[in-house]
């Protein structure tokens, strides 16, 4: 039985408008057996907090690409991607990257 | 520098797994983040690659010299905010080396045309307002709508050569290094044009910030409305942005303006400018500098960076950056040329990471031939709108006479065919080239215009239900340029020119 896990999660770079323009959201995640990973986190994402138009989010079981996600302030691609284990008081940015400069 | 991708990519993913990854330069920092196809930086080791680069972009092409008036193009994006931090870092630092250019900010304020509210554009406003005076560096917020009010002289270029150029760049540096009270003057300068008051210092022909009349937000929106695809509204928006910038540019007698865009970008904007006809503008439009408006040159210093990197420095230290509405916010991923490219570009770039540089790196192959420019004293022809050199003027086996030709048999044809044609004169209007059946106005006009655009402005162009709500300058120019060449046949039989074959 993993404890219930609370991350901060932060859309940055344009992603906010599809979360109603906020761009800091405290989240509780609810308990499950397994330790939550990214993956099942960006499911959970897309059924309660994204608002519209899930495909300029997430495509397949993976986010979209031009999308990067950053954990704990460190690129993902260096803790493992999907698999990555969240942990409490975890803090997961998504910064789109399509809107240029 | 080069790397081998295609066979590496199985192992890269293994490798990437681990977790404590150490920093590939120092070797003793946890690395944070990797750069291109599997380089693994710490904090320090990143932000160090990063400001060097910047330095070493500047210094590598030379082109800005000390104590010139450089303006930098801020859109609030990510790319256009880091470079201002890195402006600011450059002219900060003690060492010998540090950058030695007078900056100034340019915003332009595009809301009319994404269709935002007034109250959200002075949010806006405010926003930008806030971040561009902690940088203390003088700045101009410009409404599109100003473009209203251009001078026709801003299409044309201006040969004067900038004195700078007379020295050469080891010696300009030298020179200005010798004068330490300049630089201290600089400083004060500065200090001085941060205070002022932002509205204050406008040419007289442009409208103060807050009482730009709502009829020229009217006439923006109208025109932009009248552009019947996304493709066409994005490069005339893009178009009316330059010719804005480059006459606030010469007003304020900046020499250089400063554009961010990323390695990213500039691989985006080389593949959609070929679907869009500007095969032969490439080196101008995706090269380090670009010298087409003659006395202004146009440089990009963030081309090496990719997004990434600029996300992730802007996130780890800290770079404000304000995230404003465009054009192509949400739009769909085929709504317009422009979209489709990024997104073809960037699905490749997940899969083969090595894509945009690879790209980037093709265009750097790419070279303007400046030598092109003058014949026998009269330059060449610009196009209006894009003021690149005229690629239309060519012998007869070329691809734009084969594409004209095409275009004129499928005019014949829908002339040749039942009756609709005739009432609905609409449609033909809509292929840009009205048959003789419409109204003689609209043709003249968008037949005085048509014929002094290059081949790719001409394809936006007809896109445009009808010119006239083109701003003014645009018909002034367009007028005064077809009046100089109907002048010139005139008497071109009394000109005693070299490359003449005449009798």
């Amino acid at each position: 039985m993993a404890a219930p896990v609370s991350l901060l999660l932060e859309f940055g770079g344009g992603a906010e408008l599809l979360f109603d323009g906020i761009k800091k959201h405290n989240v509780t995640l609810p308990n499950q057996s397994n330790p939550w990973n990214i993956r099942q986190l960006l499911v959970w994402i897309k059924q309660n907090l994204l608002k519209e138009r899930p495909e300029l989010f997430i495509q397949g079981e993976t986010v979209r690409p031009g999308i990067l996600v950053l954990i704990n302030d460190s690129d993902w691609e260096l803790m493992g991607e999907l698999d990555y284990q969240l942990e409490n008081e975890d803090n997961v940015v998504f910064i789109s990257t399509l809107h240029g400069g | 520098m080069c790397e081998v991708e295609d066979d590496y990519i199985g192992e890269l993913r293994e490798r990437e797994k681990g977790l404590g990854q150490k920093c590939m330069k120092c070797k003793e920092g946890s690395a944070v983040l990797i750069i291109r196809v599997g380089d693994a930086f710490c904090k320090s080791c990143f932000k160090e690659y990063f400001v060097h680069k910047f330095r070493a972009m500047l210094g590598k092409n030379r082109v800005v010299y000390p104590g010139e008036k450089v303006l930098l193009a801020y859109s609030g994006g990510p790319s256009s905010s880091a470079m201002i931090q890195q402006v600011q870092e450059g002219l900060g630092r003690d060492a010998p080396k540090k950058l030695r250019f007078v900056p100034g900010i340019i915003f332009i304020d595009e809301g009319a045309v994404s269709g935002q509210s007034w109250e959200e554009r002075e949010e806006t406003f405010s926003n930008v307002r806030h971040v561009l005076e902690d940088t203390g560096f003088p700045f101009h917020i410009v409404r599109l709508e100003e473009v209203f009010l251009l001078p026709h002289s801003v299409l044309q270029r201006n040969l004067s050569e900038s004195t700078p150029q007379k020295q050469n760049y080891k010696q300009a540096v030298g020179h200005y290094m010798e004068q330490e009270d300049s630089q201290r003057r600089v400083v004060d300068e500065l200090a001085q044009l941060s205070t002022a008051d932002p509205t204050s210092p406008r040419a007289s022909d442009l409208l103060p910030n807050s009482s730009s009349p709502a009829r020229f937000t009217e006439q923006l929106v109208q025109l932009f409305t009248s552009v019947k695809t996304l493709t066409a509204k994005q490069e005339l928006l893009h178009t009316l942005r330059n010719h804005l910038i480059l006459h606030t540019a010469r007003s304020y007698g900046y020499s250089k303006i400063m554009s961010g865009e990323s390695c990213t970008r500039l691989a985006v904007n080389l593949l959609s400018n070929i679907s869009l006809g500007r095969g032969a503008f490439l080196p101008m439009d995706t090269g380090f500098s670009d010298s087409r408006y003659g006395d202004v040159l146009f440089i990009r210093p963030m081309r090496e960076y990719s997004v990434k990197e600029i996300s992730f420095y802007n996130r780890l230290f800290n770079v404000p950056s304000i995230f404003i509405k465009t054009l192509d916010t949400k739009a769909l991923e085929n709504s317009s040329i422009q979209r489709l490219t990024e997104t073809f570009i960037t699905k490749l770039q997940a899969d083969f990471p090595s894509t945009v540089s690879t790209v980037y790196r093709t265009s750097e192959k790419l070279n303007t031939c400046t030598a092109e420019n003058r014949k026998d004293g009269i330059l060449q022809e610009q196009c209006l709108l894009c003021l690149c050199p005229l690629d239309t003027h060519s012998d007869r086996a070329s691809a734009y006479q084969a594409t004209k030709v095409s275009q004129n048999l499928s005019q014949r044809m829908k002339q040749n065919c039942a009756v609709p044609a005739k009432d609905s004169g609409k449609l033909c209007c809509k292929q840009g080239q009205c048959c003789e059946k419409t109204e003689n106005k609209p043709t003249l006009r968008a037949a005085g215009i048509v014929h002094i655009l290059c081949y790719s402005c001409q394809v936006t162009m007809k896109d445009l239900e009808s010119v006239d709500h083109l701003p003014q300058y645009i018909h002034h120019e367009a007028e005064h340029r077809t009046r100089r060449c109907e002048m010139r046949k005139e008497i071109q039989e009394f000109l005693l020119d070299d490359g003449s074959d005449d009798a």
